[in-house]
């Protein structure tokens, strides 16, 4: 069966609601963190809801619901929500009340929208649907896991699905990552940028009126004995599904800037990747869990334009297939597979 | 699609019992685990009652075999988790596909608590090691590496439906022939964070709780983990083993009516249930127990019933409650009750619905009060509701 990417909705760190500029236009960060740009809220919920929601929910729903108004669907049959963190900012600003307070005169409203699900919720919310809804937040194989979740709920005659993952940056989230020695230290030019960013997609079975790729395939692999059999697990996806390197025009993958971090992208550039145009997408989204979200939609957007943008010099266009790498921490790989409709 | 999914192996910690046998001892006595708080340090220690495991961290991690750093919730996880693959006879050495997918929704929040203690003060202080596992499917990771399950993970988090969506995510996997064994369930330790976050809500019982009763006042908070191992027909035929049960149904629905308060007429839960039904291929009539989610709280307790009302009218199942007995174990509740579920249709039991006195004026129905023992209990379904509208049911069947 073909998983159609119907439409999409993105919010990064990039322009990535105003294709022209985001063909245009490349920004970059003088920080360690990629923070996204925020749009009108106002075009997309009402807006005494507005000051209610904390920035994943808002960035969350304006990426679903401009999805879901690009392919003019207005309730899906399901909706899949993937994010690691869950709703940081609400979980901290209620944990340090909690704390500073000594659990005395709380007030409820960080808790409520402190839930893991709540993204997924609100969306439903939105539009009043009744429709399946799960929240899977395992990582960086949240969204993944989400997207065979996906395939399955197509499989068993549902359609179309609204799956999508989320991840925000708060200064809490920063602070004690940074800590962890994983972002690159102020004026070099070495680590890697934290990242952040809601995308959505609507997936199904039929291509509908204007479709924008195919998900061929995703895989995921815990925790790899060496390089070797993550070549091969890659070489045995791509097997899997009728395809072999010498026909992905592209490969997005998992470098983050950080060198040691990097070893393992850096084999695969050595090895298996030679012969293939590569391009690092976290230097677009920054680093996340769920950053394989923002590699889908940029995936998709080119299979669909077929061009450039103005940033990315030197790749052959047209281009029929691309291959997603992921890894975190080298333990935690992922394999995407999209091919022009 | 494949065949039925069958239910193998049991794995349950509550604060009725640190295992299957005393758990199904205390319900059988009706012995209910709420009283007054002993582990959790929390300035509500006097005045809010919750279930809480009978255990310290160190008990907890000497009899899993983890060290007792780690946060409370994986040590529950990992202990129910355990049980139920000894019981199912599962061999990690075989080559069938085994995956796990938990359930849980603080995820290292006992230790993040007290990293935030320091933390909060000066961003340079805390000990980075307390909040490593922070992230709910670090929970699940440690524990996946622990029982040597390796083959595909997942975290689910919905709230209070959290581990009866990740029963449903495991059923759909091996259905599609993606794995042979699926480690299903949740797990969820008592923080002070939920623990506040739900007083701010003034939805908790200063008292003890009292699902569907006329009277009762709120929920009491619990803790625990459960996990059932979900078998294909070759993975059982692996094992060597007679299921306990099977899959039979399944559904999820969206109340899409406020972030944490059911819609009175309980559209959600009417969806969920009829849903199930229609997936099992039954007819109300077919179920001869309903577990229900049943908090106790004012919202819930008149949601739920007025969607059973609809659906089941005029000729209602046994029915009650169990979170008389563990209190609202949240992430861990839907895999807590699956598992009493599938030990009514073992053992032909239907538990009571403690300490209801009044029973509620707005329905013709009762929650069964008193043990009914010998009972021919082949179909039981079991509800999960929770924040965000998420709605499940599930249905088990005898083989």
């Amino acid at each position: 069966m073909k998983i159609y990417i119907r439409s999409t909705g993105n919010i990064s760190p990039q322009n990535s609601l105003n294709k022209d500029l985001f063909f245009s236009t490349r920004l970059k960060t003088l920080n360690n963190y990629f923070k996204c740009p925020e749009p009108d809220y106002a075009s997309f919920v009402d807006s005494k809801m507005i000051r209610r929601m904390s920035r994943i929910v808002k960035m969350g729903i304006a990426a679903a619901m401009t999805c879901l108004r690009d392919a003019g669907i207005e309730n899906p049959s399901a909706i899949l929500t993937a994010t690691a963190y869950g709703c940081l900012e609400d979980s901290s600003a209620f944990l340090r009340r909690m704390i500073e307070f000594e659990e005395k005169m709380l007030s409820p409203t960080a808790f409520i929208q402190s839930t893991h699900n709540t993204v997924g919720a609100q969306i439903a919310l939105l539009l009043k649907s009744h429709s399946y809804n799960n929240t899977i937040v395992h990582s960086s194989f949240s969204f993944e896991n989400a997207l065979t979740e996906t395939g399955l709920l197509l499989q068993e005659g549902l359609g179309p699905v609204l799956v999508g993952a989320v991840d925000e940056i708060t200064d809490d989230r920063h602070s004690i990552l940074s800590r962890f020695g994983l972002y690159r230290k102020s004026g070099k030019s070495e680590g890697n940028i934290a990242g952040e960013g809601a995308s959505f997609f609507l997936m199904d079975s039929e291509p509908g009126n204007n479709p924008q790729a195919i998900l061929k395939d995703v895989q995921t692999m815990y925790n790899p004995e060496n390089a070797a059999v993550v070549q091969q697990s890659i070489l045995d996806f791509l097997q899997f599904n009728g395809f072999n390197m010498d026909q992905m025009d592209l490969i997005l993958t998992a470098h983050t800037g950080n060198q040691k971090l990097d070893e393992a992208d850096d084999q695969l550039l050595k090895t298996i990747f030679q012969h293939n145009p590569c391009y690092p997408y976290k230097s677009l989204c920054g680093d996340y869990p769920t950053a394989t979200g923002f590699a889908l939609w940029f995936a998709a957007l080119l299979l669909k334009v077929q061009k450039p943008p103005s940033w990315m010099e030197g790749y052959k266009f047209p281009m029929k297939n691309i291959l997603i790498h992921n890894h975190t921490g080298n333990d935690h790989h992922s394999f995407l597979l999209i091919s022009a409709c | 699609m494949s065949g039925p999914v069958f239910i193998a192996g049991l794995g349950i910690i509550t604060c009725i019992g640190n295992n299957l046998s005393t758990n199904l001892q205390s319900l059988d006595e009706g012995k209910s685990g709420i009283g007054k708080m002993q582990w959790l340090q929390s300035i509500h220690q006097g005045d809010l009652p919750v279930g809480e495991v009978k255990c310290s961290n160190a008990e907890l991690a000497a009899a899993a075999g983890l060290s007792p750093k780690l946060p409370r919730t994986a040590l529950l996880s990992a202990l129910a988790a355990q049980e139920a693959l000894l019981d199912a006879g599962w061999d990690k050495t075989s080559v069938l596909r085994t995956g796990f997918i938990s359930a849980n929704t603080v995820g290292g929040m006992d230790k993040t608590e007290k990293f935030f203690e320091l933390f909060s003060k000066d961003p340079a202080a805390g000990k980075l090691a307390d909040v490593v596992y922070h992230e709910c499917g670090a929970v699940t990771g440690l524990v996946a590496a622990h029982l040597g399950i390796r083959h595909f993970m997942s975290t689910v988090s919905t709230a209070c439906s959290s581990s009866a969506n990740a029963i449903f995510t495991g059923d759909r996997m091996i259905r599609a022939g993606l794995l042979d064994f699926a480690l299903v369930g949740g797990a969820d330790a008592l923080t002070r964070f939920t623990l506040n976050g739900f007083n701010t809500l003034m939805i908790l019982d200063k008292e003890l709780c009292r699902p569907f009763d006329e009277n009762r006042q709120g929920l009491n908070l619990g803790e625990g983990g459960a996990y059932l191992l979900l078998a294909s027909e070759k993975g059982l035929k692996q094992l060597n083993k007679k299921p306990y049960a099977c899959v039979s149904g399944y559904a999820n629905a969206n109340d899409a009516f406020h972030q944490t308060a059911s819609s009175p007429e309980g559209t959600g839960s009417f969806l969920a249930m009829k849903g199930a039904l229609d997936k099992a291929g039954k007819q109300p009539s077919d179920m001869d127990y309903i577990n229900l989610h049943g908090t106790g709280t004012l919202n819930n307790d008149i949601a739920e019933g007025t969607a059973i009302s609809r659906l089941f009218g005029p000729a209602y199942p046994k029915m009650s409650s169990t979170k008389a007995y563990t209190g609202h174990t949240l992430g861990a509740s839907g895999a807590v009750e699956a598992v009493y579920s599938v030990l009514a249709i073992q053992h032909g039991l239907i538990f009571p619905n403690l300490r209801l006195l009044t029973p509620m004026k707005e329905f013709p129905f009762r929650p069964v009060t008193i043990h009914l023992r010998n009972q021919r209990v082949q179909h039981v379904m079991s509800n999960s509701f929770g924040f965000g509208g998420n709605c499940t049911s599930l249905i088990f069947s005898a083989t």
